[in-house]
């Protein structure tokens, strides 16, 4: 992408909005693991890892997984997100490499929440509001 | 097929010792009786931080929230809410009166019970901090765009000033006021600095807000430069924030790619771009002064103001320089308005403020929340309460360079005005929360040592002074503690509070002034009694063997490695009170539980 002038930010950021919404295209499904400082000490690479190789392993290909900043849970580090339709988007902490293959299977494909790792969203999203 | 309802049980430690496992039980029965369990999951959550309501349950996706539940509260919830679809008001949560949060609740429509209001963290583990594309979406850039096209330098500085914010670096100065400054010098080439060293032990708001927000600081930095007059920005930030610094990188990156840094920015005739500069990680510059010395490659030493950096700073050329949690401010305050911003905190200190909650507290993190949020929220319905159910004994906010607040000013709303009449300050936003266990005098001793060794030696009552008070705590922690020192504490306090040359001197004996007010009796007792109430303070902790228990086995004897324990298997143990080091091996090695630790 080249430099852009006032009108294709304006336009960029549209599409992009509509983009996010629809939720990545094709992927309806999304995992946003925690990747600051404090998430990666806690092990949130082998976390996103492993959600990398279950999905792959189950074949499961509407799922993306992201990466975020520090989502200010830092004592149930590292911290996961989850997205998806006709499920609560759905916080968890303390996500191992273990925990999260449970994710995978509870939530994402038995579509229950996954008891014990389960926070609070600390406050509304003021861009939204 | 997913679920109708969920219903989230907090199983917090808390809640747990409150009949939640109780609560739980009786809703997976009620459920069941109803045959539901098709539609609704039971589900058992962590904390919600609110543990002085619990047990606490929510109901999702209705959002209800009840606290205070007792166990013959289920089957009205599952009748009334679950089935029939009305939330029971007798058991929501309400919020008692305060002024701060109910503002925010109406600016916002916010959610009652969510204490937090994030405007500084508002990307913050929402966005992929890599990718600007996912800034962009939400909003980001978009005050960019109105600054450019829409408003005058002058009119953002105005929006600024009446939006009242202020620096958030510690001193608290108006923001508005500072850009006015520089924008009124004029000078060929003025600079924009993000400083961002954050140096006080415990904080990293700052390191947080750029590894998840990185965009944010750019674009602010960039309308500065707009509103100022400024071409050239630099980040200031330590070298040991290696995540922070690779995430700056990508992002400059790619603004610039994008011509949002650069030559003719979105096609106007503005240019301005941004370049990292590495601190080495020493507090002092932290201050703005040497910040700006350590910047042009001189060695990190404060000089004297005025000049302000605002009229005369980097090389000389007027200079904004404020912190990163101001920064991530601005782009909202432009885009939703200052007067939007404005109604949200005390009459004084405008918005919000993000803590860094550490300590023993249950829920330690990254917090923000409106100003005037009180101590009390912060820590019992926001960080879920002191760890061990131990006592709330101080919480220490503005790091070394701040002060302790007792229980008695839970109840104060926590503003910069509050903080400062109260022997503290607001700092950049460390918070760390103390219990019955912790020795006032042991922590003071740790933020002198701390600004000891960070006093960069250049004015002799920084260096001088904070060295004696240092000796002065050592000889009262250790027990040669004499009530005249009581006075020299103080003496030596104000003195470097007057004659020191920057801020870091100035403020590093408020530790002690402020546990001298409010735990004087504690510092008393360690010099009066040889007692540190806490046992913390090892050299005043008494060893003895009780001989009611001792059964005479002599482990304590073999075991002690100075030879302190005399005795023999008839006459008992004794132990020689001047030899001891109290190194606490004899108590930890009998069985009968015969020694004690006074
Ligand atoms: C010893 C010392 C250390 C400081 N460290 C920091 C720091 O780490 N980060 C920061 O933003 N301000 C720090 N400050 C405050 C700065 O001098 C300055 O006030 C601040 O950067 C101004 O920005 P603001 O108005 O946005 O707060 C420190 C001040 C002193 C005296
Ligand atoms: S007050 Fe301390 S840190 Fe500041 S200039 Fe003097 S010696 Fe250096
Ligand atoms: S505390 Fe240590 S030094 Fe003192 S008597 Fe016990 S073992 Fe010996
Ligand atoms: S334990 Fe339930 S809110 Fe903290």
């Amino acid at each position: 992408m080249g430099k852009l002038t006032l009108d294709d930010l304006r336009k960029m950021r549209e599409s992009l909005k509509n983009e996010m919404d629809k939720r990545d295209g094709e992927k309806d499904i999304r995992i946003v693991v925690g990747m600051g400082t404090c998430g990666i000490a806690a092990g949130a690479k082998k976390t996103l890892e492993a959600f990398i190789e279950d999905l792959d392993k189950r074949s499961l290909k509407n799922v993306s997984v992201k990466q975020t900043g520090c989502m200010g849970n830092c004592n149930v580090e590292p911290t996961v997100e989850v997205f998806m339709p006709e499920m609560p988007a759905t916080l968890y902490g303390n996500v191992s490499a273990d925990v999260a293959r449970k994710i995978v299977q509870k939530h994402i494909l038995e579509r229950t929440l996954l008891n014990d790792h389960i926070q609070d969203k600390p406050s509304i999203d003021i861009v939204k509001h | 097929m997913p679920y109708k309802h969920y219903i989230l049980i907090c199983a917090g430690t808390a809640c747990e010792s409150s009949h939640a496992q109780e609560i739980h039980d009786n809703f997976i029965k009620e459920i069941k009786d109803r045959q539901l369990e098709s539609d609704v999951q039971v589900v058992k959550t962590g904390c919600f931080g609110f543990c002085e309501q619990g047990p606490i349950v929510k109901i999702l996706p209705d959002n209800a929230f009840y606290v205070k539940l007792k166990p013959e509260d289920v089957k009205e919830i599952v009748d009334e809410n679950i089935i029939k679809g009305r939330v029971v008001q007798r058991l929501l949560y309400s919020p008692k009166e305060d002024k701060g949060r109910h503002q925010m609740t109406d600016v916002a429509n916010i959610d009652f019970y969510q204490k937090q209001f994030r405007i500084v963290l508002r990307n913050c583990g929402i966005i992929d901090p890599e990718k600007i594309d996912e800034y962009i979406a939400r909003d980001g850039y978009k005050a960019l765009e109105k600054v450019l096209f829409e408003m005058s330098p002058t009119q953002v500085i105005d929006e600024v000033s009446r939006s009242g914010l202020r620096g958030r670096g510690g001193a608290g100065f108006p923001t508005g006021l500072k850009w006015s400054f520089t924008q009124k010098t004029s000078s060929d080439v003025k600079y924009i600095v993000c400083n961002a060293d954050e140096g006080d032990p415990g904080a990293y708001m700052d390191r947080s807000t750029l590894e998840g927000d990185p965009h944010s600081i750019l674009e602010a930095m960039t309308i500065a430069g707009y509103a100022v007059g400024a071409h050239k920005g630099y980040i200031y930030i330590r070298a040991e924030y290696p995540l922070a610094i690779e995430r700056l990188n990508i992002a400059i990156g790619q603004a610039r790619d994008y011509g949002l840094l650069g030559e003719k920015i979105l096609g106007s005739n503005f240019d301005f771009d941004i370049e990292i500069r590495l601190g080495a990680g020493a507090f002092v510059c932290g201050e703005e002064t040497a910040l700006l010395a350590s910047v042009e490659g001189e060695r990190g030493m404060p000089r004297p103001r005025p000049p302000f950096p605002a009229v005369k700073g980097l090389w000389g050329k007027p200079t904004v320089i404020n912190n990163v949690e101001t920064w991530a401010n601005i782009p909202v305050i432009i885009l939703k308005g200052a007067s939007w911003f404005a109604k949200i905190g005390t009459e004084r200190s405008k918005g919000t403020k993000v803590f860094a909650l550490t300590g023993k507290i249950n829920n330690s993190g990254l917090i923000e929340v409106p100003m005037g949020t009180t101590l009390r929220e912060i820590i019992f319905d926001i960080g879920g309460g002191i760890k061990d159910g131990k006592q709330f004994k101080a919480a220490q906010t503005g790091g070394p360079s701040g002060g302790v607040i007792p229980a008695e000013f839970l109840d104060t709303p926590i503003d910069y005005d509050n903080l400062t009449a109260i022997g503290s300050m607001m700092g950049s936003g460390g918070m760390i929360v103390m219990d019955e266990d912790d020795c006032i005098v042991d922590i003071t001793k740790f933020y002198l040592q701390f600004s000891v060794d960070e006093s960069c030696g250049k004015c002799a009552p920084c260096r001088i002074g904070g060295y004696q008070l240092l000796n002065l705590l050592e000889k009262i922690t250790s027990g040669r503690g004499e009530m005249a020192d009581l006075n020299k504490l103080f003496k030596i306090s104000q003195a470097m509070q007057k004659a020191s040359l920057c801020g870091l001197g100035q403020t590093a004996s408020n530790p002690v002034l402020s546990t001298m007010k409010y735990f004087g009796e504690e510092y008393q007792e360690h010099i009066q009694n040889n007692k540190c109430r806490a046992r913390k303070c090892a050299q005043l902790l008494k060893f003895e063997i009780l001989p009611e228990k001792c059964v005479k086995c002599g482990l304590c004897a073999k075991v002690c490695p100075v030879g302190a324990i005399s005795g023999d298997r008839e006459k008992g143990y004794v132990i020689d009170q001047a030899k001891c080091i109290r190194c606490g091996q004899c108590l930890e090695r009998c069985k009968f539980k015969a020694i004690t630790r006074g």
